[in-house]
C-alpha cells in the first residue's frame, strides 16, 4: 500500500528484534471476545485516480456553474490564488500544534500577525487564535461573560444567526444559563433596543448582538452597549460576514467579540471547516478561552514567540479551564491571515464597498421588508408567492436565489434573505430583480 | 554518532506590519459593473470606519516570501519523523488536499437546495457508514468539529439518555492517565470529576472502579487503549460494572489508531465515542486545526444525537439524502450548519485508499512501529510500565534525572538531531513521561535514525549533560523563553 512505507523483508526484520512471530503476536494481550473475527466490510483500498474520479462525480452532483445570491452566515467571496499556495506548503499543512517554539516559528509568527491583525480590525485588543466557528465562539464568549461578571443571565438578539442561538441554548443549558431573546423592531429589522431596557436586570451577564445581524441590518452597537453596561452587563458583538468590517465601524464599545472569519478565503464547503474568533479586551484575557500566542525572547535574546497563558487551558487546568477546546482551525486562520495581508488596507476597504455597491444595486428594484440601514444582505417581501415558488423557478436559469426565513421567522414566511458580493455578475441580478418584482 | 543533523534556513523575517509600506497593493479587483455607493451616505457616518490603522500595505511578491520565509522554521511530517503521543502525526496524503478542492463541494453553500447537495450528503452518507463500521456502533454524527468538541456531544447525550430516565446523576469517572480534555468536557457539559487511580500495570483498577460507581456516577470516560498505550484488558468487565449500575461508557477515540480492523469498541461494551479525523483517518493537523470529531453511539443513544440528521428520504420520484430535523429527544445543535465537510471529505478518501484490509494493515504496521521503538529505546531509558502495548510507548526520564536532564531537555536535544520531540511530561501518571507513537506510516529507517539519537542522546546525558540541557543548538531560534511570555503578555504587535 502507497502509504505504508515497509517492505515485507523489513517487518520481518522488526519481528525479529522484537522476538515476535507475526503481526499478529503483537495483539496476544487482547482478550478473545474483544477480537474482531472477519475483515472490515468496506470495499477493497482504491488508487488515486479512482478516488479523484468518485469525488469528481460527487461535486457534479452539487451545483456546479450555479451563480447564487446566498449569504445567511456563508458568503461567496474569491479566494486569492495565493492562499491555497501558503497553506499548501507541508511546513504548514502537515505540522502540529506548535508547543515546540523552537521549531515552529513559522505557524507562531503567522499566529501573532493573525491575533493583530483581528485586533486592528474588531477594534479590540487582544484576539485568540481562533475557535471552531462562529457558532461556539457565541457560547464560549458567553460563558466567559458570566466567569467575568458572575452572574449567569443572558440576553440575546433575535437577529443573531438562528442557527448560533441554537448552538448558544446547547451549551447554556448545562451550565445554569437561562438564554432569553430580545426581538427586532419590525419596521426596520434592528434589534429592539427599548424592549432590551425592558428585559436586561442586575442578573444579566451578557447582551450578545450580531452586526449585520441576520438580516443584514447595521445594528446601533454604541447604544446597545450603553444600555448594557448601565447594567453592569458585558455587550457581547458577533460578526458572521467578516468582509464588512472593511467599511463598518469597529465594535469598540463591546466587551467581547465573537466573529466568524469565512468571508476571508475559507471555502464555503457546506458549512466548514471555518474558523472563528475571540477577542476582547486587555483586562478580560485571562478568562479568553482558546490557545493565544505571545512575543519573548530566546536565549540570544532574538525575538521569539510561543504559546502563552497556558493555565487558562485543558491540558493544565484540567476540569478548571476556561474551555475543553484543544485542537482549532490553525489552517484555515491561516487562510484568513494571508486574505488579509492580500487586500491589506486599501483593499478590504475596496472589496467591502464593492460588496455595498451590488447589494444596494440589486437591492433598489425589490421590495425590501426592513428599512434599517443595510452592508450586502437585505430582505426582500415576495408578497403573494412563497419564497419557495420564486426559487424553483430560478433553478432552472440555474440561479440559487434567497433563504426562505419562514424556518427560523414564522412571521417572515412570505420573505427571503438574499445577498450580494463582489462575485455577483450583474446579468445574473437582473435576471432576480426581474423574477422578484414581477 | 550524529546521522542527521540540519541547519534551519536563518532568515529573520519581520513582521508584516514591519514590512508594509503606505501604498503598496497586493490585490486587483475588477471594475465595479454597477454604479458606486456612498458607504456614508447608505450605513450612516456614525457607522463607517475610517481606515483600518496599521493594518499591513504589501505587494503580492513580499507577502508570498514572507509566508513562505516563515514556512521555513517550522517542522513538518512532510520533513520527517513527528512521534508525538497520542497525537498520531501520519502521513496526510495529498489527494485528499485535492478531492476536498472540487468544485462542487467546495463552493457548496450549506443552504442550496438538497436537490443540489447530493454529492456531498452521499459523501457524508459513506463516512457514516464506514466510521460505523468500523466502530462497531449503530450511528455516526460528523457535526462536532474536534475530539474536545466530540467528547462535549457524547457527553450531553448520556446527560440526556439519563435525564429521560429520570435523572441526569452528578458526576463523571475519569481515569488519572485521561487527557485533559476530558475532565474539561466534564464541567461544561454540568457534570464534576472523580478521578480514578490506575494499577501498577498502568490499567484502571477494577476494584477501584467498582467502589466507585453509585447512582451518583453518569459515565466512565475510558481511553482504550489508554495514554501508555496499553489495552485495558479487562474492558468488558469494566463495561458491565458500568452498565449494572445504569452508567455508561464514554470511549475517547483518541487512540483509535490501534485498533482498527482488530477491535470495535461497540463490541467491547463502548456506549459512545469520538474519533479524531485529524489523528485516525491522516486530515492534516495545519498547525493545531482543523480537526473534525466525529461520535459514534450505540442505538438507545441514536435519538439524543445532534441535529439534524442525514437520513434516507423520498422527494415523490426517487430516493435522496435528506436533513430531518424532527428529533423531539435530540440534544440540539453543538455547531451551525453540519459539522468541517472538508475533513469528512478527506477522511473518506483515505479510507477508500486503504480499503477493509488495507487499514487493518496500517493498524499493525502501527503496533510494530511503536513495539520496536520500545523494544530498542529500553536498555536506555526507563520503561515504567510492563504492559504489553499497542501504538505508543511511554518511558520515564528517571535515569536521566539522576544527571539533572529531564525529559523535556531530551525533547529539545532531539530537535538538533533533525526530529521533532516526543509529547512531553504527559501522561500525568508517569513523572517526566517521554510519551512516543510513531505511526504507521514511518519506514524502518526513519525509525532506526530516531533511536540512534536517543541512544546518542542518553550517552551526551552521561557525558556532557549541559550540551543537552542549552539544547537545541542548531535551530535558527535557540531555547523560547516561555515564562517571560507568561508573565508579561505581549499578544499582538504595536507600532
Amino acid at each position: 500500500m502507497r502509504y505504508l512505507p515497509k517492505s515485507d523483508i523489513e517487518r520481518r526484520e522488526m519481528l525479529s528484534v522484537l522476538n515476535a512471530e507475526s503481526l499478529e503476536s503483537l495483539f496476544a494481550q487482547l482478550p478473545a471476545e474483544v477480537r474482531l473475527n472477519r475483515p472490515l466490510n468496506i470495499s477493497p483500498g482504491k488508487s488515486e485516480y479512482e478516488i479523484v474520479d468518485y469525488f469528481r462525480a460527487r461535486g457534479d452532483e452539487c451545483a456546479n456553474g450555479y451563480a447564487s445570491f446566498l449569504g445567511a452566515g456563508v458568503y461567496q467571496h474569491y479566494r486569492p490564488v495565493l492562499v491555497d499556495t501558503v497553506v499548501s506548503r507541508s511546513e504548514f499543512l502537515t505540522s502540529y500544534t506548535p508547543y515546540q517554539a523552537e521549531i515552529s516559528q513559522g505557524t507562531l509568527t503567522t499566529i501573532f500577525e493573525f491575533q493583530t491583525m483581528i485586533c486592528q480590525l474588531t477594534g479590540m485588543e487582544v484576539a485568540n487564535a481562533s475557535m471552531y466557528d462562529g457558532s461556539t465562539a457565541v457560547p464560549e464568549a458567553a460563558m466567559m461573560a458570566m466567569r467575568l461578571t458572575g452572574r449567569d443571565r443572558v440576553l440575546t438578539a433575535r437577529t443573531v444567526h438562528p442557527e448560533y442561538r441554537e448552538v448558544l441554548v446547547t451549551y447554556a443549558r448545562h451550565q445554569g444559563m437561562p438564554v432569553a431573546e430580545v426581538d427586532y423592531v419590525r419596521q426596520t429589522g434592528a434589534l429592539d433596543l427599548s424592549e432590551l431596557e425592558q428585559k436586561i436586570d442586575s442578573e444579566t451577564a451578557a447582551v450578545i448582538i450580531q452586526s449585520p445581524n441576520f438580516f443584514g441590518i447595521v445594528e446601533d452597537v454604541r447604544r446597545a452597549a450603553e444600555i448594557a453596561h448601565r447594567h453592569g452587563a458585558l455587550l457581547i458583538f458577533v460578526f458572521a460576514e467578516a468582509v464588512s468590517l472593511g467599511l463598518l465601524e469597529p465594535p469598540r464599545d463591546a466587551d467581547i467579540v465573537a466573529g466568524e472569519l469565512q468571508s476571508f478565503a475559507i471555502s464555503p464547503s457546506y458549512g466548514g471547516p471555518f474558523a472563528g474568533i475571540i477577542a476582547t479586551k486587555e483586562k478580560f484575557m485571562r478568562q479568553m478561552p482558546g490557545r493565544i500566542v505571545g512575543e519573548t525572547k530566546d536565549t540570544r535574546e532574538n525575538r521569539a514567540f510561543c504559546l502563552t497563558l497556558a493555565a487558562r487551558e485543558q491540558h493544565i487546568r484540567r476540569e478548571k479551564a476556561t474551555s475543553n477546546i484543544c485542537t482549532n482551525q490553525a489552517l484555515i486562520a491561516l487562510m484568513a491571515t494571508v486574505f488579509m495581508t492580500v487586500y491589506g488596507k486599501q483593499g478590504l476597504r475596496e472589496l467591502a464597498s464593492q460588496n455595498l455597491a451590488k447589494a444596494h444595486y440589486l437591492a433598489e428594484k425589490l421590495p425590501l421588508r426592513f428599512t434599517g440601514p443595510f452592508f450586502n444582505e437585505f430582505v426582500v417581501t415576495t408578497n403573494s408567492r412563497t419564497p419557495e415558488a420564486i426559487n424553483r423557478g430560478l433553478l432552472e436559469h440555474k440561479i440559487i436565489c434567497g433563504l426562505a426565513l419562514g424556518r427560523f421567522y414564522p412571521e417572515l414566511d412570505h420573505a427571503m434573505l438574499l445577498c450580494a458580493t463582489e462575485m455577483s455578475r450583474r446579468e445574473d441580478m437582473d435576471i432576480v430583480a426581474e423574477a422578484l418584482a414581477r | 554518532m550524529i546521522k542527521k543533523v540540519r541547519p534551519h534556513v536563518n532568515q529573520n523575517e519581520a513582521l508584516l506590519f514591519e514590512r508594509s509600506s503606505p501604498g503598496k497593493l497586493g490585490y486587483q479587483l475588477p471594475p465595479l459593473d454597477v454604479p458606486a455607493v456612498d458607504p456614508a451616505a447608505v450605513l450612516g457616518a456614525e457607522n463607517t470606519r475610517a481606515e483600518i490603522a496599521d493594518f499591513p500595505e504589501i505587494s503580492e511578491v513580499e507577502a508570498i516570501r514572507h509566508f513562505t520565509r516563515l514556512s521555513t522554521q517550522n517542522y513538518a511530517i512532510d520533513l520527517g519523523l513527528y512521534p508525538l503521543g497520542s497525537c498520531t502525526m501520519k502521513y496526510n496524503p495529498r489527494v485528499n488536499e485535492q478531492v476536498a478542492r472540487t468544485e462542487g463541494l467546495a463552493w457548496a453553500h450549506p443552504y442550496q437546495p438538497e436537490s443540489l447537495a447530493q454529492g456531498i450528503l452521499e459523501v457524508m452518507a459513506a463516512l457514516e457508514q464506514a466510521l460505523a463500521e468500523i466502530t462497531g456502533m449503530d450511528a455516526v454524527t460528523l457535526q462536532p468539529a474536534a475530539g474536545a468538541h466530540g467528547e462535549f456531544t457524547g457527553i450531553l447525550m448520556v446527560r440526556a439518555l439519563l435525564e429521560s430516565q429520570g435523572d441526569p446523576r452528578k458526576k463523571l469517572l475519569i481515569p488519572d492517565s485521561a487527557h485533559g480534555t476530558n475532565p474539561a468536557t466534564a464541567s461544561m457539559a454540568g457534570y464534576t470529576v472523580q478521578n480514578i487511580k490506575s494499577n501498577a500495570l498502568g490499567m484502571v483498577d477494577v476494584d477501584e472502579l467498582a467502589r466507585a460507581v453509585d447512582q451518583n456516577v453518569a459515565a466512565l470516560m475510558l481511553t482504550n487503549p489508554n495514554t501508555l498505550g496499553v489495552f485495558e484488558v479487562k474492558i468488558s468487565r469494566i463495561a458491565e460494572i458500568l452498565h449494572s449500575k445504569g452508567a455508561q461508557l464514554y470511549m475517547d477515540g483518541a487512540n483509535m489508531n490501534a485498533l482498527v480492523g482488530i477491535a470495535r469498541p461497540g463490541d467491547f461494551g463502548a456506549d459512545v465515542m469520538h474519533l479524531n479525523l485529524h489523528k485516525t483517518f491522516s486530515t492534516p493537523h495545519g498547525g493545531g486545526g482543523p480537526g473534525s470529531g466525529p461520535v459514534a453511539v450505540k442505538s438507545h443513544l441514536i435519538p439524543f444525537l445532534p441535529k439534524p440528521r442525514l437520513t434516507r428520504g423520498s422527494d415523490g420520484t426517487s430516493d435522496r439524502w435528506t436533513w430531518n430535523y424532527d428529533l423531539p429527544q435530540s440534544i440540539g445543535r453543538v455547531r451551525a450548519f453540519y459539522g468541517n465537510i472538508g475533513m469528512h471529505v478527506r477522511a473518506l478518501a483515505y479510507i477508500m485508499a486503504h480499503g477493509g484490509d488495507g487499514l487493518r494493515n496500517a493498524t499493525l504496521d502501527a503496533v510494530l512501529n511503536a513495539n520496536y521503538l520500545r523494544v530498542l529505546l529500553e536498555p536506555y531509558y526507563q520503561l515504567p510500565h510492563q504492559a504489553p502495548i499497542l501504538h505508543e510507548c511511554v518511558f520515564s526520564d528517571a535515569r536521566q534525572a539522576q544527571r539533572g536532564v529531564r525529559t523535556g531537555d531530551i525533547a529539545k536535544r532531539l530537535i538538533d538531531y533533525g526530529f521533532h520531540p516526543y509529547t512531553v511530561s504527559f501522561p500525568l501518571i508517569v513523572p517526566g513521561a517521554m510519551m512516543i507513537e510513531p505511526t504507521e506510516t514511518e519506514s524502518k529507517a526513519e525509525l532506526d535514525l530516531f533511536v540512534d539519537a536517543l541512544i546518542s542522546i542518553a550517552k551526551e546525558i552521561e557525558e556532557t549533560p549541559d550540551l543537552v540541557l542549552t539544547a537545541p543548538h542548531d535551530t535558527r531560534t535557540s531555547r523560547v523563553d516561555e515564562v517571560t511570555a507568561a508573565r508579561k503578555p505581549i499578544l499582538r504587535w504595536k507600532p
